[in-house]
This record gives C-alpha cells, structure tokens and sequence, in this order.
C-alpha cells in the first residue's frame, strides 16, 4: 500500500504573528467571560393564522433530481418548510433507496444564495412582464416562427415533449436543437451500427455472473448507475452457491467502477478499440489479431464463453461507436441480449447533439437565426471550442437564456431570466428504464424563477401554472379515475406501468476497423466529467467543489492526471504546471499523478475554469474546454512540456491518514486458505458494559465500497458540515465527518481500493482519556458522544485519535447563509470546538422517541444512519450489536470482519469487510 | 523640580485602580443578573390571554390549543382561527380581542412572545415526555391559576438533571422493578449527555 503524496508545508508567515495573537486572545478570553453567554434573542412565536399542521414534524416529498435528463427517485425532507435532506426513494427503480452525489448536494443548489434572481436585459435587471412582452412580440413579428430556434438540453419529461408539440404547432417554421456537455451520441451511434436504429440499452446487474467492462464507469456515471451499483453489489455477495459477479474492467482511466474490479487493464484508447476487437474474434474463434493482449482477450473470451446468458459485455459513453458495436456483437454471440441486456427505444430527443448544435451553428452562421431561446445549460462554456459558439451568440439578433445562473451564456445573450430549481417546481421525468415521476415542488421557488415548461406554455399562449401543465400531461394516460391516481403517483414518486417496453433487435453484422496506430510521440488527452462538479453545472457548488474527488483527493480544482510512470519519464512531478499543446491550442495546467492511469495518458477534467460562476466556482483549475472540438470530443492527442512553474493544489489525503500496514484486507474468492478472524488479543482493560439497551455498531463492506463519496456528503448534509475553503484544506481543515480513503496496491494490475472511515466509536476510546474537561465520554450505547458545551478546544483528543477522524472548528465556517439549510435536528458548532462522527445520534433519539411513544423497541432497520441510507451499493450496516439477528451483528460474525488497526486494542464499534477478489487464475500473477 | 505626585498617590491610584475593575465587574454582574430568565415574572403578550380563565374557569383541555403536545417536538400554538372556533361567538366585540380578529380577517399571524426558552443546542421533546406520563404541571407550573403566563421553573440544566436522574418525582408510570413501560430507559441512561444534546 503507498499513500499519494504529502501536503505542502504549512505557510509559516501566519506563526509570525503569535505573540501579537496570544495578547488579544488573553484579552479577548477575559472579555469573553463577561460577555459571552448573552441571552437568546427574543424572537416571537408566529403560529399560522388558518393551519394547525403539525410543522415540528419532518415532511418527505417523494420527486424525482434529473441528472443529464433521466430521473433519480428522491424523498426530499422538508422541516419547517425548508428543505433540507435528500434521501433515495426506495420505491424508485433508479434508486432504491440509494442516491449520487449530485442528488445529495441538490439541498446546496437550491439554497445556493448565487443563484439569479432576476430577469436582466443587457446586464440590467428587468422583470418577467417586459421579458414576455419582449418575447411575443419577436415571436409574433416572425412568419410562424420562421428564424426562431431553441436551444435545449436533453430532456426526458413528458410534459416538455408535449409543450414542444404545443410551440412547434403556433410556430411551425421554429426550430430545436439539443445539446448538453455530456452527450450520449456515441451510444446511439453503436446500436445505429449494431441493430440499425437508435436504442437506449439497459442492463440488469442482479442477473450477471460476469461483467467486462470497456472503460465503462457503470457504477456511477450511465443512466440507472445508482440502481446498477446496488444490483451488481448485491450480487457480488457470495450467498450460499451463488458464485459472486466477476469484473474485468479494460479502461484508460480508473474510475469507481475500477475498484470494485477483479482485473483491470489501463489501455489507451486505440489499444482499446484492439482489444475489443481481439476479444471478439478470440469467441468466433479466430486468433488472427496479434495484440500485447492476446493473454488477457484469451482469457476472458473463456469466461464468457462459460457464462453464456448471464454476462454483460458493457462500454463506456464516451467511446467510439465501434467499440460500442464490438460489444453489442458480443452480447448478441453469447444469447445475453434479451437476458441481462436489453433494448427500448430512447426516450429523449438528444440522440445526435453535437449535429443538432452543429447545425444551430451553421444556421447562425448563415444568418437564418434572428431569435433564439436558449433553455437551461450554459452552451457557451460547453460548446467544443472549434464552433466559437461565444462569437456566433453575439451574432444572433435576439438571444435569450433562461438559466440558473447568470454565467457565461447569460453574459451573450440579450436576456437573461432565472430557471427555478427542480426542488421548487412542478415537473416530470422518466428514470433509465422509462419509469415516470411527477416531480413536486418541495418549497415555493425562492427567487422568482420560472421552469422551462412555464416558459413553453407561456410561449404557446397556454394560460397554465406548472402543476396543471404536469396534470394535462397525464390525465388522459393515468388510469380512472384520475385524482386517485396522481395521488398515488404524488405519494409514491413513480407512475406506475410507465416502464418502456423492451425491444428484441437483431444484430447487422458489419466489419470494423482495426485503429489507426498511434502518434508515438504524443499523449493521448481524455476529456472527463469531473468526477465532482460534472461539466461545470455544479461548480458553484460548494459542497461539491469540497468533495475529494476520488484517488486523487483533489478538491476545489482539476489537474492534469497521469499516471506516474508516464510522468517520470516527463520529468513531471505533482503541482509542476504543464503546457499541454492540442493542435496549436494551449493551456496550462498543473499536474497530478494517479495509478492505474493508463501510460502516455493524460486526463483533463472538464467544469473548471468557469468565468462566471461566483465566487465559489470561478477562477478554479483550469478550462479544458478550450482544447476539445466537435470531431475530437472525448479524445484527442496533445504534446506536454513542464513549464517550471508551480501551482499549490488542496488535497486531503495524508491529511488523516491511519498509519496502518494493512489498513485493507482482500481476501481471494474461492479462498485459497482458511483466513479466520483477527486473533484474540490480551487486553488489560476490563471490556465494555454491553448491558445497556442498545450497543450501537457498524460495519463496512469493502467488497460493495466503490469510493463513489455519497457518504461523504450526505453526511455533510445531515451533520450541518461546513466547508472550508481551498485555503483551509492546503492547512489541513478539511471537516468531512466520513473520509473516503483511498489506496494503490502497487503491482501489475495497481489494484485500486478504498475505505470510509467515520469514527470508530472505539469502546476503549483513546480521545477519551486525554480530554481535561470530559467533553468526550462514552454513553450506555456505546456511542463516543462529544459534547461541544463542554469543550475547550484543547485538541488532545485530535492529536490521541488513531484514526483521525476528529474535526476542529479552528475558524467560525459556519454563518447566516448556510442557515437556511441546516438541519434543525443537529447543532451548529461554534469556532473552537473539536467535532465528529456521532453515528447520527439525532435519529437514534428520534427513533428511540418515536418507538417510546409506540411501546416498542427499536427493530434492526428503524434507525438508518445518514451515509447508510444514502449508500447506493448498500455497503455500510448499521445497527444494535445486542440483537444477534441484526444485519450488522450477523456482519460482525462473517470471517471477512476486521478492524482498523486492531493491534492498539481499542476495540472499535466500526469494522469492515474484506474486500473479495473473484479470482480468475489465469491472469493472476 | 519636585515630583508632581508623592508617595501617598501610589496607594490612592492602587485604590482607584482597584475600585474602576470592581465597579466594571459589579456592573456587569448586574447586568447578567437583570438580563437572566424572569423566573415567576408575567410576559407582555399582544392579546392579555389568560390560563387561568381559560383553563382554570372554562376547564379547556390543553391539547385543545396546543395540538402537537403529545405527537412532536413542538407543542403547538393555536391559529388565529383556533381562537376564533369560539370567539366567533362569545366576546365578540371584547376589545382585547382586536388582534385576533385583525389576524384572522389580514390573514397576518400573531406575534405572541416566548415564555419559555430554551438554548439552540438542547433538544427537548414534548411528546415523548408526555407519553412517559410527565405532568404539564410539572414544568410549566399551575397555569390554571395564571391570569398571564410566566416561567415557573428556571430551566437549568440541573433543574433538568433533577427528574432524569430520579424519573419517579415527575412522572406517573408505576417506578417499581421491572418498569411498567418497558421502553423506558433507565435513570443513568436517561441522565447521559447524547440523550439531550446532539
């Protein structure tokens, strides 16, 4: 195991200043006593004037957050009218239960006091009346339309395809164009290839028994990867005969997908396109195909070939059709279409986005375009940077841009009017599988925004609100009689029997061609969401931008990625900014290394160097938009040169980081020798009461852990975690209650592995015994309890925690503004005291309350903690370790249980499952 | 040219000195004294609403106005319109009443001023002390005979620790061995921090 890197050194000119420190902080200690503790302002109680609902109570709105248009079932917690957590849906079929990271950091976006406001025209604010005025009469003084274009990403809501029909009937010569950042073009390009039309796939992981996947982060980044972790996780247990999933992953770059991989491959892209290739021919039996990697195609056309019927061959978006319809082909030579993969038609109109942008920008050009409506999306960061898509907005006479955000698209075109949050409007959307939620406004839109369907409705001259454009929608289709149904819709978050239907293509054979050899003398580039903050629509996003993002641990900016060999050879160590050359196109960029990467292979994410996006997301990293073209989206080739400058990056690993030999144990499926629980140790210490009612515990499956953070910032959500700044993090602030850990096992492979570590609730605590106030005691539940009335900011329980989990407030992070959004069950620390994991007590008590009232005990699932229940592979148990039926009782008992540095003896509550390799022999070194 | 202050000036000054830090502290003192919770001492409200006409005369049950007592956190305070279930037809013209019936007929809420206040960072829960048979009495004091509200208790954290720690003074479930509520916890876990604070 080797950690990444250490930290830069602390800035020392801040010690300077400790003498002139210590005499105003014995000032300002003598002038605290007096005068701290003021009473509580008198703030009034305002009780409704008609209402007697009970407010206090927590009220769930099941809805639905749409991630580049497809659904994720949410329940969104609302107490005192504000909305303040996000939570899966498990009746959803894209959740489960489980939700990304996107949709736990909704809560941020919605509340973000960035946001726009209000309408402006040129700059200036305006008002939604002189905007319509403005707008009819454009629309009116145009022959039916004739030169009007909307611009649009892709969207699967009902609604918004039945007002399109609605505008395309008013002004039929009006015409709409679709593009977002994260376009899926190449996907249908395959099945175009493949089965000769457009289709969306769809896979079901609880029916595989071997997975390939082409650089394809199925675990997190398609439509449904919330659904695909929990299934492929599932199935990765090894329960009674059923042989646990296999995973190959062949990819250029690691992903969460990677480490949850029995074998990985790092290739580059055209190797890739070779290895498909060979993969194919090595199951129709022709081993013509000399790659590097005939051992591993071999090997894993075998395996295939015993698990006919129950494999899925996946690839990844962004990859070329080709590859797209290698493995269609062998789906289609294994009988698994129709099995664990399947076909329906798509439900949304982005099935070719850069030719619809593409001829957006030839019509402009042209000068066809006197008005366009730009919905939602910021086109001009996102367009390839070979369109100018900036200079041809400037040449369009009217423009306006219904955002968000006032950013860069705002800032071209003539009106800029506020888009309402999904959390705030009336609305729906179909999931990966075409399930349908009506998605309901969990608050009134803050700050006078309008959803895209009011826009369209008040274009087609529809006089209807939100909610009765969603129930015109529906009210033919829903079954009778309709009040009961869009009741039920409302209550459970999904439409039932909306699912699309599968269809059962035939396969087109075509030949494909083998890649053109590489350049050697250049790197490949790969253009990347960031794995935080997307193509750049979170980046304001604070929650997010403090996310760190997984293997590097980068927050608040991207890096050039490489993999350190391929560094070495460059000279290239990490924070080195780099000058990296596209076809004459520069930019610099600092540099990070990172394993499993493939050689002579440099990852840009994109979403940064963002102009206008506030203060938290503008100025941060660097644009690799700039680089990208409409040809070469995904990929391109590039030249490198280290320009000898050096740029300080804010990254939390070693930060906290246990220094243990073996923080992560593996363990071989089927294993090769009986490995049974860590020995006994001798322990002088009398071992802890259990006798309480609860004795509260955890534990943590490796083997379903992909390092994905959900748990991360749902914590932060439900915690009232304050972020800190890229500043605080280079000094090692950062307050994440729950770190994702991530390690390389440095071999052939660089296996990838990650670990959540929370507080273990250690039952001989060592911050306990060191605290002078009793601020952090242990209670009859076990739980290590902080109690930050009593605390005096010592930090000796910091400095005595092995695991480092312990958070200090050396500044006062939180304010006014993140009130808003806090969670009214859990208090807001102050400047100077130590914090941490508490194992969500708020909801053990509020369990513990409510099942009181009831006369009952608690039952094994009653209290979920905040990152169990957000886990979309189901990896963190939680629960009483007294009730021997419990799922975490019955954990602790599995042999793969551990702890985290066991040898100090301190007993934690937290332990983990190893985590499994599905061995297959022949490619094991 | 002989010193301007002699030697008896030193202890003048030490005294002086003495007496400035007394008096600072003496007045903050006061301060801290006169801003502490008026224990026993009525609360201005807008409408002059009275317990004891209400609930000692009338007999009104106190869930009638506080609904969520025994279901929340929070016990409720009523809506204008739960005033006017009866105002509508007794007092109907009452002077003192004219800021219920504006509220009702603005639809603007009434600002009543807090009693009882507790700090942010304790998490005190009506309905579960309710359910465990605590008395409203018991805390709130005889509001049947308070012709305006007061805080009878002082609301200190000892005054709390007091029936934790011996949950029998203040409730009605039978405290024999074993608890007639089983899910009751016991007193020393009832007395732990993480039962109050989070």
């Amino acid at each position: 195991m080797s950690p990444l890197k250490p930290s830069p050194p602390l800035d020392s000119s801040a010690l300077e200043a400790r003498r002139d420190f210590l005499k105003l902080f014995a000032l300002s200690l003598g002038a605290g006593n007096l005068f701290g503790c003021v009473r509580a302002p008198d703030d009034p109680i305002v009780p409704s004037v008609a209402d007697d609902t009970i407010e206090d109570l927590p009220t769930l709105y099941a809805t639905a957050l749409t991630r580049n248009g497809y659904a994720n079932g949410v329940l969104v917690k609302t107490r005192y009218g504000h909305s303040v957590k996000v939570e899966g849906n498990p009746q959803h079929p894209a959740s489960l239960g489980g939700t990304d990271v996107f949709a736990q950091a909704a809560i941020f976006g919605l509340w973000d006091a960035q946001r726009s406001k209000t309408v402006r025209r040129r700059g200036k604010p305006s008002n939604w009346m002189e905007f319509f005025d403005d707008l009819h009469a454009r629309l009116r003084a145009s022959r039916n339309g004739a030169g009007v274009r909307f611009l649009s990403e892709p969207s699967t809501s009902p609604t918004l395809q039945r007002l399109r029909r609605e505008v395309a009937k008013k002004f039929p010569a009006a015409e709409w164009h679709t593009y977002s950042s994260l376009v899926r073009d190449n996907v249908y390009k395959g099945t175009q290839l493949a089965f000769g039309k457009p289709l969306e796939p769809r896979y079901d992981f609880s029916r595989a028994s071997l997975v390939v996947a082409l650089d394809a982060d199925f675990l997190t980044a398609l439509p449904g990867s919330v659904r695909y972790a929990r299934d492929f996780a599932a199935r990765r247990e090894p329960a009674g005969s059923n042989t646990p999933t296999r995973l190959y992953s062949i990819e250029c770059a690691p992903s969460p997908t990677s480490i949850l991989a029995d074998h990985r491959l790092a290739l580059r892209p055209h190797e890739l396109q070779a290895f498909a290739n060979a993969l194919l021919a090595e199951l129709d039996g022709h081993t013509t195909i000399d790659t590097p990697y005939q051992r591993w195609a071999r090997a894993i056309a075998r395996d295939l070939q015993a698990h006919r019927g129950a494999g899925i061959a996946i690839c990844g978006d962004h990859q070329p059709p080709a590859i797209h319809y290698v493995t269609h082909a062998i789906n289609a030579r294994l009988g698994n279409l129709g099995a664990a993969v399947s076909f329906a038609e798509p439900t949304h109109d982005g099935i070719d986005q850069l030719g619809s942008l593409r001829d957006l920008c030839n019509a402009i050009r042209g000068d066809f375009v006197e008005s366009l409506i730009v919905l939602g999306g910021n086109p001009v960061y996102t367009a390839p940077a070979d369109l100018d898509f900036a200079a041809l907005l400037d040449r369009v006479p009217w423009s306006a841009h219904l955002a968000e955000y006032d950013d860069e698209t705002s800032l071209h075109c003539g009106w800029h009017a506020p888009l309402a949050h999904e959390l705030e409007t009336w609305g729906d959307a179909r999931a990966f599988d075409g399930t349908a939620t009506i998605m309901q406004p969990t608050i009134a839109p803050l700050h006078d925004g309008r959803s895209i369907i009011e826009l369209l409705a008040e274009i087609s001259e529809l006089p209807r609100g939100g909610h009765d454009l969603v129930q015109d929608t529906w009210r033919e289709t829903m079954a009778a009689p309709f009040e009961t149904s869009w009741h039920h819709a409302l209550r459970d978050g999904i439409i039932s029997e909306t699912v699309s239907s599968v269809v059962s293509p035939a396969l087109i054979a075509q030949n494909i061609e083998m890649p053109s050899a590489s350049d050697e003398d250049k790197l490949d580039i790969l253009f990347r969401p960031d794995a935080s903050i997307s193509d750049g629509a979170h980046a304001s996003n604070a929650w997010l931008q403090e996310l760190p993002k997984p293997f590097t641990l980068l927050t608040w900016s991207n890096a050039a990625m490489l993999s350190p060999a391929t560094a070495k050879r460059l000279g290239i160590v990490d924070e080195d900014i780099v000058q990296i050359d596209v076809a004459g196109t520069r930019i610099d960029a600092p540099a990070i290394t990172q394993s499993g990467l493939a050689e002579n292979c440099v990852v840009l994410p994109l979403g940064y160097g963002r102009t206008r996006a506030g203060d938290v997301g503008s100025g941060r990293g660097f644009n690799a938009g700039v680089l990208r073209t409409s040809d070469e989206f995904w990929n391109s080739r590039a030249s490198i040169r280290k320009t000898g400058k050096v740029r300080p990056l804010a990254r939390t690993q070693r930060h906290s980081m246990a220094g243990s030999d073996a923080p992560i144990r593996v363990d071989d499926f089927p294993r090769s020798d009986a490995t049974s629980n860590e020995p006994a140790r001798a322990n002088l210490f009398a071992p802890r009461d259990r006798s309480g009612d609860y004795a509260w515990g955890m534990a943590i499956n490796l083997n379903a852990c992909m390092g994905c953070n959900v748990c991360t910032i749902a914590c932060q959500s439900e915690n009232n975690i304050p972020t800190v700044g890229a500043d605080q993090i280079r000094r090692g602030r950062a307050m994440h209650w729950m770190r994702v850990d991530h390690y390389v096992e440095e071999s052939a492979q660089a296996r990838l592995h990650s670990q959540p570590v929370p507080c273990m609730h250690c039952e001989q605590a060592p911050c306990e015994v060191v605290c002078p106030v009793g601020a952090t005691v242990h209670d009859s539940q076990g739980l290590n309890v902080q109690v930050y009335n009593r605390c005096i900011g010592t930090r000796f329980c910091a400095n005595n925690c092995p695991y480092k989990v312990r958070r200090f407030n050396f500044l006062q992070f939180t304010n006014e503004s993140t009130r808003d959004f806090a969670n009214p069950d859990v208090t807001i620390r102050n400047r100077g005291v130590m914090e941490k994991c508490t194992y969500c007590v708020q909801r053990i008590e509020t369990a513990r309350i409510e099942t009181d009232k009831q006369g009952r005990t608690l039952r094994d699932g009653d209290v979920l903690t905040a990152c169990q229940a957000a886990c979309p592979t189901s990896a963190i148990a939680f629960g009483n370790l007294n009730d021997p039926d419990s799922a975490v009782s019955k954990a602790k008992r599995d042999p793969r249980n551990y702890a985290l540095l066991a040898e100090l003896n301190t007993n934690p509550r937290t332990t983990y499952l190893a985590k499994l390799r599905i061995v297959n022999r022949e490619l094991d070194e | 040219m002989s010193q301007i202050f002699g030697r008896h000036f030193d202890l003048l000054f030490r005294l002086t000195l003495v007496a400035v830090i007394a008096l600072v502290f003496g007045a903050v003192v006061l301060w801290r004294i006169s801003i502490a919770p008026a224990v026993g001492a009525p609360v201005e409200q807008p409408v002059p609403f009275s317990h004891k006409h209400h609930v000692g005369d009338v007999g009104l049950d106190c869930r009638y106005c506080h609904a969520t007592v025994d279901k929340a956190a929070y016990a409720g305070m009523p809506s204008s319109e739960t005033c006017m279930n009866c105002h509508s037809q007794l007092f109907t013209d009452a002077p003192m009443l004219t800021p219920v019936r504006d509220s009702v007929r603005d639809g603007k809420p009434l600002h009543w001023n807090r009693v009882y206040r507790l700090p942010d960072f304790v998490f005190f829960d009506h309905s579960v002390h309710v359910a465990n048979g605590v008395d409203c009495v018991n805390c709130h004091g005889n509001v049947a005979t308070m012709p305006l509200t007061w805080q009878a208790p002082s609301l200190e954290m000892r005054w709390c620790l007091d029936c934790h720690r011996h949950p029998q003074i203040a409730t009605r479930v039978a405290w024999n061995s074993p608890p007639a509520k089983p899910t009751l916890r016991d007193a020393a876990q009832l007395s732990e921090c993480s039962t109050c604070h989070r």
